[in-house]
């Protein structure tokens, strides 16, 4: 965890933070939004492609009706209200990316509004207020070739990939989050993580921030405390990770907290997220508002969700994830601060699926918050972006539990299964580790015997702290692979009998 | 001329169905009339003499039959074909092969209907008279000074002039009726949404419609049932079955009708010999055992300035895709130059003059601060038309009136004068802001001895009402033989 530097809880002792957070998700239809073409990510650019995403001269859309489906439940998740009536839009803007220079989005009539999802940080919980859940297309993908960092600057030429364009997109729009004080990054990371859990329980996506499914816009100002008068904020696109949202949040209130300080004015503008540095630079400037110029969608009738079909969308809902986590611990026994750990470190669907691959509940959750998100933490990543799965954690446990491995070697396989060498036993079988079995126990700790006489005086009359050196004998002999229990109880069984 | 020229579309099938002539042998003589008259007339953009040919010998193999097959037929260069290059009319379009095919072209070739090629139009379908081609304009058969009307100018002046039977061509604001008064011929317009726009190059999209040209009344309805009916790749189709416009073509009968004359349309700005035709046609129509009454549309009168809001802030719009980044022209591109001068560059020369001066119009009523006093208050413009028309059809079955105010105008009088240019289509636009079908059926000779047409005004999806007081009025003025009297080219 990032431990927090001064200079954001000072900045939040003399400022009140405001937060925004504009959460894209891509769904997981098979199809585009209006057409038929593919949606699976990572095939050869401009293969999932038709005269319709691409826009060509008198090509019409058709919407897909299960990304409508899928909208509305999300909505219903929030809590919002869906529109009895409503309609597509076309934002109007050139960019390459975008095969009409319009994009067919939700203006004013958003198909869901005003809902609200409860989320828990450190025990407290916050209600982030929604605004809206709409549904747009998402637009082509942009590579700009021959510069040094990617981006358009110092390029040489640029090529678009179609095959994003079309995919339904979910805009889901809080409104302002005023009164986090110094939680303020804590509760963005929790909202975000909340809304990417529900929305993987409701089986719309698969909420992969890394290959960009779910994408967040952060958007940050300040005022001064007790002001109500919100300050001009900021825009941070694209930030990829729960862990970014966090720094990103941390970042723009150190950054505004210092401007604000030295009597200058916060700019409105986007800014781009670095990874890198967790900080935020300024992205295109808008030196005034675009305007998009909306306008009622012609090509598309309007949306009309029956009520019937609605409520009964309602009642098809799976149970919200802070309900599942709760009714998760209490099946398996863990106590409100083992799920709160489990929660904040983001392990709970981890170590659900470990204990469900078949390993002990207590063993599934020190796996994952003793051992694996340390390690997560050390590559800057999430845990559940490791190269480990539940499973083979599961396996290593139960190699543990039979005695296959000691605790040690258990680290060394996951270590090795890390590292990418393959499945825990094919990992064991090459290094050839195993725990010694008992005939060469037997053997080292009679020669360990042997060869300290007055400690094994010692432990005879009573002494049982002295046994130490004996059992460290024996962990030498066997090359570390012995069980220290065994020995240890082997020693006292020799000793006593002897 | 050669009697298949002359022939109608129906006269046509029956021979090719009855094996007493090929339809090769009618696609043929008609390909030799292309090349024989489209010099004068400039009809045709692009002539797809080796496609027609090879759909005639499928009809002649007896793959394909039906009420057109092997009909001979002008499609309107708005209407995308696989493999056949494409251009609305704009050079930014120059060079465009589309990789697919419109809805009603996969209908038309699956009714056997012999594609002859692409005609002129005015860029992008906006314009009354060809004359804002990109390609040239077309002349009108009946004065070759004169302009063919448009956008569609090119499909009736190919109908007109004997190249094509029938034609295609799409209405967004008078663009089939207006074209068909001035040459001559019969045109209509069908319900908005009767007619799949999918694979229609879009000008405006809640008001474009394609729809049939031909030489008479049941031609036209032929042809209309052959395109019309629901496509579920239009989400604007409507999903019903297409009006019975062919059993009311040849019902041709109005005894009993009530038919409304509007009394927006007429006085100043109207030619004398249009009203005097017009006059003549409504008499007709009462002797055929219609009543007629006067029927006032008040808001008829801002439907102009309500359309000249609408079609172009959905053009603007719509026409925001041709960038150069995927297809079509791309000017600038020296490697130096970035993709927004390349666009701005391909933009500037590829677009003419007219398109870009409505894709301006659009922008600015759009915009923001803007919308509601120019966007909006039009829709709220065309609600009132739409119950202007609702409160007539409860009192008639049908509204008529002159189809144009005047007749064909010369070439270069109007170019300049866009307001000019825009009254031509006065009396068709308040059909395509309700979405009602419309039709223009020929109705006699003005003093200056050019055709007038006769419009006339459905309610929505009965366009089977206007092919009834067409039929009759066609076979009460013999309306299908007037160009006859049409000056040989």
């Amino acid at each position: 965890m990032t431990i927090a530097t001064p200079p954001y809880d000072d900045v939040l002792d003399r400022y009140d933070p405001v937060l925004g957070l504009e959460t894209h998700v891509e769904l997981g239809t098979v199809t585009k939004l209006f057409c038929g073409c593919s949606t699976v990510f990572g095939a050869e650019p401009n293969t999932q492609v038709c005269p319709v995403c691409l826009g060509l001269p008198g090509s019409l859309p058709v919407t897909n009706g299960t990304a409508i489906d899928y909208t509305v439940r999300i909505g219903l998740a929030l809590h919002c209200r869906i529109a009895e009536w409503c309609r597509f839009a076309r934002k109007n803007y050139f960019y390459p990316d975008m095969p009409k220079n319009y994009q067919v989005s939700q203006y004013d009539e958003p198909l869901c509004i005003d809902g609200y999802l409860d989320v828990d940080v450190d025990g407290d919980e916050f209600r982030i207020e929604i605004e809206r859940v709409h549904l747009e297309e998402d637009t082509g993908k942009s590579m700009h070739v021959g510069g040094s960092t990617g981006r358009i600057h110092g390029a040489t030429h640029s090529l678009v990939d179609y095959n994003r364009a079309g995919i339904p997109l979910v805009e889901i729009v809080t409104k302002p989050i005023a009164g986090t004080g110094h939680r303020a990054a804590a509760v963005a990371k929790a909202y975000v993580t909340e809304l990417r859990d529900l929305l993987r329980g409701l089986g719309v996506s698969d909420v992969r921030m890394e290959q960009g499914s779910l994408r967040c816009d952060v958007n940050v100002s300040l005022m001064p405390k007790g002001a109500t008068a919100y300050g001009t904020r900021s825009e941070t696109k694209n930030v990829n990770s729960l862990r970014s949202v966090e720094r990103a949040v941390r970042y723009e209130v150190e950054r505004q907290g210092a401007r604000l300080d030295g009597g200058e004015r916060v700019v409105q503008e986007t800014r781009h997220f670095h990874e890198d540095s967790g900080t935020t630079s300024p992205g295109r400037s808008k030196e005034e508002a675009q305007d998009y110029r909306y306008f009622p969608e012609p090509d598309l009738v309007p949306l009309a969700p029956a009520p019937d079909w609605v409520a009964q969308l309602e009642a098809s809902l799976p149970e919200p994830p802070s309900v599942a986590r709760r009714r998760f611990a209490t099946e398996h026994g863990f106590s409100d601060l083992e799920l709160t750990q489990m929660t904040n470190a983001g392990v709970v669907d981890l170590v659900r699926e470990t204990i469900a691959a078949g390993a002990a509940p207590g063993k599934a959750r020190g796996w994952w918050l003793g051992y694996l998100v340390g390690r997560a933490n050390d590559a800057g990543v999430e845990a559940a972006s490791l190269a480990i799965t539940p499973a083979q954690i599961a396996r290593v446990g139960a190699l543990e539990d039979d005695g296959t491995l000691t605790n040690k070697l258990a680290r060394q396989v996951v270590e090795a299964v890390l590292a990418g060498e393959g499945e825990p036993d094919a990992v064991i079988e090459a290094h050839g580790w195993k725990v010694a079995g008992e005939d060469e126990l037997v053997a080292a700790v009679d020669a360990a015997i042997a060869a300290s006489p007055d400690i094994a005086a010692k432990v005879r009359d009573g002494n049982q702290g002295a046994l130490g050196p004996l059992v460290g004998a024996v962990m030498k002999a066997t090359g570390g692979s012995a069980d220290a229990k065994r020995a240890r109880e082997l020693l006292l069984e020799r000793l006593a009998g002897g | 001329m050669n009697p298949l020229l002359a022939a109608t579309a129906t006269e046509l099938a029956a021979k090719i169905a009855a094996r007493e002539v090929s339809a090769v042998e009618v696609a043929q003589a008609h390909l030799d009339r292309i090349a024989e008259v489209d010099e004068k007339v400039h009809a045709f953009l692009h002539v797809d003499t080796d496609g027609a040919l090879a759909q005639a010998r499928r009809v002649d193999d007896g793959e394909i039959s039906g009420p057109l097959a092997g009909v001979p037929l002008a499609l309107k260069d708005v209407i995308v074909t696989k493999g056949v290059p494409t251009t609305a009319g704009s050079r930014i379009l120059q060079g465009w092969v589309p990789p697919y095919d419109a809805t009603i072209v996969e209908r038309m070739r699956a009714a056997g209907i012999v594609v002859l090629g692409k005609t002129n139009m005015d860029e992008f379908a906006m314009g009354s008279s060809t004359e804002h081609s990109a390609f040239g304009p077309s002349r009108n058969p009946w004065d070759l000074t004169r302009t063919p009307g448009g956008s569609g100018g090119g499909s009736s002046a190919a109908v007109a002039s004997y190249q094509a039977p029938i034609g295609i061509g799409t209405d967004t604001g008078g663009s089939i009726r207006q074209p068909a008064a001035v040459t001559g011929t019969v045109g209509a317009k069908p319900t908005y949404g009767g007619v799949s726009r999918y694979g229609l190059i879009a000008f405006s999209s809640s008001l474009d419609q394609a729809g049939p040209c031909a030489r008479t009344v049941l031609d036209a309805a032929l042809l209309h049932e052959v395109i019309g009916g629901h496509d579920p790749r239009d989400s604007t189709s409507i999903a019903a079955a297409v009006p019975p416009v062919v059993a009311a073509a040849r019902q041709a009968d109005v005894s009993g009708m009530r038919i409304g004359v509007v009394t927006q349309f007429k006085g100043d700005g109207y030619q004398p010999g249009v009203l005097a035709r017009f006059d003549e046609s409504v008499a007709i129509l009462e002797k055929l055992g219609a009543t007629v009454e006067e029927v006032s549309c008040p808001h008829f009168d801002y439907a102009l300035p309500a359309y000249y809001l609408i079609a172009p802030s959905e053009a603007s719009s719509n026409l925001a895709r041709y960038d150069a980044m995927r297809y079509g022209l791309r000017v600038g591109d020296d490697g130096v130059a970035s993709a927004e001068e390349v666009m701005a560059a391909t933009r500037d020369a590829g677009f003419g003059a007219e398109v870009k001066r409505r894709i301006i119009l659009g922008t600015y009523a759009l915009s923001a601060g803007y919308y509601d006093a120019y966007y909006g208050q039009a829709q709220k413009v065309r609600t009132l038309i739409s119950r202007d028309f609702a409160s007539a059809f409860e009192r008639v079955d049908v509204l008529v009136s002159p189809t144009t105010p005047t007749t064909a105008f010369t070439l270069g009088e109007r170019v300049d004068d866009p307001m000019a240019m825009y009254l031509a289509d006065l009396c068709t636009i308040p059909s395509n802001l309700y979405g009602g079908p419309a039709l223009s059926l020929p109705c006699g000779l003005s003093d200056d001895g050019l055709p007038v047409g006769l419009q006339v005004m459905a309610p929505v999806q009965a366009d089977e009402r206007m092919y009834r007081v067409a039929a009759a009025v066609e076979a009460a003025l013999g309306s299908d033989k007037l160009l006859e009297k049409a000056p040989p080219l």
